[in-house]
């Protein structure tokens, strides 16, 4: 670890803190999920809790909850030492949660989710006159006015947030913890909730905010922990910390450390690239995707990058005819195309690789002969009947040179490690021989040496020909691969990085700044010298 | 004599697995994974409790081996398997049928009106296509509601089940029909070799249909689907089509029971053909191992599930227990195999 969790802020606590949560440890199988990771959190402060995917967070939220026990560290809450074994108790003690899945129950009314399991009670009856009329003041003091008697189902998202918070506060809650709570709101929504939040804050109760949205932990943070791989790698108020070294220290790269040797190959990878497989111009879907134009030719593998939640999944749909567009067009081989379903996708040569491996990829229970097979299984019939030698002509010839670990093709393709698994998937697509491969994070969850290898598969699909879009969380890895990088921000194309204009440092840059302004960033990062990108750092901080 | 019962396919338990176990490690044992180990082991366990209770009615019920008790106990599960073979490829989908019986008293309805007024061989065939072609259709609306308008299936189903026998009774004016036509009746009275026609025609669906789901495309899909729909989806599987197209399986093999029910009677009543068959169904089903939550599809598993669920009431019946508490056996049973493919996971 270069920086450490000491590195603290500038300002210190103006109050005692709240909640104090040090050098806590948890491992999971053996595999530590947390080493020493700290959070403090005052009263009357709104904190954002931020980090990649599988950095902690949710970890480190589930053990203040009590849905998990610590291994090691120490909790302490209002001053008192606290270890909650059920979420009930954390409830109790006043800590509220807010999931991104609100859990509220939809066809009861507004009024009765505020008060579930906590009615007013009147000769042993619940009050419902007391039920409505108290639910309905709280959510004045919102500013909200709807019926309360109406089921919370019927009202947006946004609605159903507010009168999560308001469950949380008219149950005394100290501290509320929202988890990606503004994920599927569009800005208006969004900008209510703050002013909730808000309010909650100026309350004096305490607020941890976990999202991925930049723009927003700037509006509405007071403070911010970045946690990283198990560890809080810097805490600061959020006016000590601009975007470029949040991004920075949420990816754990530091800026000096930024590698050119690529370069060349990259550049002469561009220039020997083919005829140009798919183009998408401009594509929009609510509420993911505003804005998102790119293109990918035959033999070049380029990178969409952004933050979680930027759009990279849903742009991956929309290009595969998984979800309908809205806005904008799409042209597979030159060719103008309204892509109806994946299947048409397919038929185009276009294949798909799920981020969600389990949800969206596996049949847990069937073989890894039938999981392999199961896209071109249709060219494997014959008159209705699956031509079982063939078949199973594929699958060894897969298992073979893609080196995938197993007992027997027969086994059915949960036992797998996660890399296999992934490795079977992506012989699924090959199988069907694509042109163009969509690849979602292709190397999430799965162990290091399995990262190489399907870094290697990949780089060999694009010298053979095949044009590749791949997202990655890890940037490390995105331009392990990568020829060029297409970022996205908020569902829009913020910047196209060619060849020798793309680093890590760059793609950084666009994703916290988007890509009008701090060339001067950009150009510093190009020479890779580290002075001149801590100049620049220098001056972006005065600037901020 | 249900303790009995029990304890002694406690004591038969270990002698019949040996056999069973050497039976299928015939083919060679070093590619025997995991896997198929598994498939024959969850599959053993029916194939053992059925034989356990041959066994104990071979010793302790008089005139249990005889071709007479066979085909009793054959001829009673015929339409609860062939039902039970299109509910075993709805429940592969994820889906379950409720509407079965409705659809067996659909076509038990239209098929004497067709035989009794169109004479000769011609009105013979026409009632056996039309009545199952008419079950069918009611399939299709079954797999309509599910895919196009996403109705649960099981909301979905309860249309046609509620519905469906109103329409049968609607088509004949409610009243009773009977008839004596041996022509159309061979499909169930019928014998080849001392052997049911009935049965044989059950047995050939079973090896049909257990070949269909192992080696064909759609069988394929099937478990595709019910296994991870949004995969398959992602994956180019046709989901809606495959689930359209096993709802009508489902309903026109209900279709095909409902004429042999009406054959075994010689009369047709809207009000009882096929009554309570979809529960029936889904017991055997699910005590054949085929997990209700889709994904997986043992046809033979269901013949056996059909075969435990017939002979355990046979037993019963043959040493005094009345049916009504054979019944509460029956659900004993059923909850007994869901619990075992619970754990089983």
């Amino acid at each position: 670890m270069t920086e450490s969790g000491k590195e603290t802020p500038h300002s210190p606590l103006t109050r005692s803190p709240l909640l104090e949560m040090q050098d806590i440890g948890i491992s999971f199988g053996g595999v530590p999920a947390l080493r020493s990771a700290n959070l403090s959190v005052a009263a009357g402060e709104v904190h954002a809790l931020i980090g990649q995917n599988g950095a902690g967070k949710s970890t480190m939220i589930k053990i203040l909850t009590g849905a998990y026990r610590r291994g090691s560290g120490s909790v302490r809450f209002e001053g008192r030492e606290i270890d909650f074994r059920t979420p009930k108790q954390a409830r109790e003690a006043g800590i509220s949660t807010i999931y991104q899945e609100i859990n509220l129950v939809p066809f009861r009314s507004v009024a009765e989710n505020i008060f579930l399991g906590r009615e007013p009670r009147r000769f042993g009856l619940i009050d419902w006159r007391a039920v409505q009329q108290r639910a309905a003041a709280l959510l004045e003091s919102f500013g909200l006015q709807i019926d309360v008697k109406k089921p919370i189902g019927r009202y947006s998202t946004a609605i159903q947030q507010m009168v999560a918070l308001a469950r949380a506060v008219s149950s005394d809650a100290k501290m509320v913890i929202m988890d990606e709570s503004t994920s599927s709101l569009d800005e208006r929504e969004v900008e209510l909730l703050f002013t909730v939040v808000r309010k909650l804050r100026d309350d004096g109760r305490a607020v941890i905010f976990v999202s991925h949205r930049l723009d927003e932990l700037y509006a509405l943070c007071d403070r911010v922990t970045v946690m990283r791989d198990g560890q809080t790698v810097a805490q600061s108020t959020m006016a000590d910390m601009d975007k470029l070294q949040l991004v920075t220290r949420m990816l754990g790269r530091t800026l000096a450390a930024v590698v050119q040797d690529d370069a060349e190959a990259r550049e002469a990878n561009l220039a020997r690239r083919g005829k140009q497989m798919i183009s998408a111009t401009q594509l929009g879907a609510h509420p993911k995707v505003s804005d998102v134009s790119l293109e990918v030719h035959a033999g070049e593998a380029v990178g969409l990058a952004g933050l979680l939640g930027s759009g990279r999944t849903e742009t991956m749909r929309l290009m595969f005819g998984a979800d309908p567009l809205e806005r904008g067009s799409l042209s597979i081989g030159g060719e103008t195309v309204a892509l109806k379903s994946p299947q048409d996708a397919i038929s185009r040569g276009l294949a798909y690789l799920t981020e969600d491996r389990k949800a969206e990829g596996i049949v847990p229970e069937l073989s890894v002969r039938d999981n392999l097979t199961l896209v071109c299984l249709r060219t494997l019939a014959k008159n209705g009947v699956v031509d079982v030698k063939k078949q199973q002509a594929i699958v060894d010839r897969f298992i073979a040179s893609l080196g995938i670990k197993l007992r027997s093709a027969d086994q059915p393709i949960r036992e797998l490690s996660g890399g296999n698994q992934q490795k079977v998937l992506l012989a699924r697509w090959l199988a069907a021989e694509p042109s163009l491969l969509l690849l979602d994070e292709p190397t999430r969850g799965i162990d290091v040496g399995a990262k190489a290898d399907v870094a290697k598969i990949v780089r060999e699909l694009r010298d053979a020909g095949l044009a590749v879009l791949l997202s990655a969380s890890e940037l490390e890895e995105l331009t392990a691969v990568a020829d060029r990088a297409v970022v996205i921000r908020d569902g829009r194309t913020v910047a196209e990085l060619n060849g020798a204009d793309m680093s890590e440092t760059a793609i950084m840059d666009a994703i916290a700044y988007g890509s009008d302004g701090h060339s001067q960033l950009a150009e510093a990062a190009q020479t890779a010298n580290a002075a001149h990108i801590e100049d620049a750092l220098e001056g972006d901080r005065h600037g901020a | 004599m249900a303790l009995k019962l029990h304890t002694e396919s406690l004591h038969t338990e270990p002698r019949l697995g040996e056999t069973a176990q050497q039976m299928t490690a015939a083919p060679p044992a070093s590619a025997a994974t995991t896997v198929r180990k598994w498939r024959h082991l969850a599959m053993q366990r029916e194939v053992i409790v059925l034989l356990a209770m041959v066994l104990f009615n071979l010793i302790f019920t008089p005139h249990f081996w005889s071709l007479q008790t066979f085909n009793v106990n054959m001829t009673q599960v015929v339409t609860i398997v062939i039902v039970g073979i299109g509910m075993t490829l709805v429940v592969a989908t994820g889906g379950i049928d409720l509407s079965v019986g409705a659809s067996m008293a659909i076509s038990g309805a239209l098929a004497p009106m067709l035989f009794l007024n169109i004479a000769g061989p011609g009105g013979i065939a026409l009632a056996f296509v039309l009545p199952v072609l008419a079950a069918a259709l009611c399939g299709v609306f079954n797999g309509l509601l599910v895919t196009r308008l996403s109705v649960q299936p099981i909301v979905a189903t309860l249309v046609l089940f509620i519905a469906g026998r109103g329409i049968a009774q609607v088509v004949t004016d409610g009243s009773l029909q009977a008839f004596n036509t041996p022509a159309f009746q061979w499909i169930a009275l019928g014998k080849v070799a001392g052997v049911p026609f009935q049965v044989l025609l059950m047995l050939a669906l079973v090896v049909l249909f257990a070949w269909v789901v192992r080696k064909t495309l759609f069988g394929q899909y099937l478990l595709i689907t019910g296994g991870n729909e949004k995969a398959a989806y992602l994956c180019g599987v046709p989901t809606a089509t495959v689930k359209l197209i096993a709802y009508t399986l489902c309903a026109a093999l209900a279709g095909l029971a409902g004429l042999i029910s009406i054959s075994v009677n010689s009369s047709s009543d809207a009000n009882v053909v096929g009554l309570g068959v979809e529960l029936d169904a889904i017991a055997a089903v699910a005590v054949g191992g085929t997990a209700l939550t889709g994904g997986k599809a043992y046809i033979g598993g269901t013949l056996i599930g059909a075969l435990i669920i017939q002979l355990l009431r046979y037993t019963l019946l043959a040493h005094g227990i009345p049916d009504a508490a054979a019944l509460v056996v029956k659900a004993g049973i059923i909850v007994a195999a869901v619990y075992v493919q619970r754990r089983s996971r």
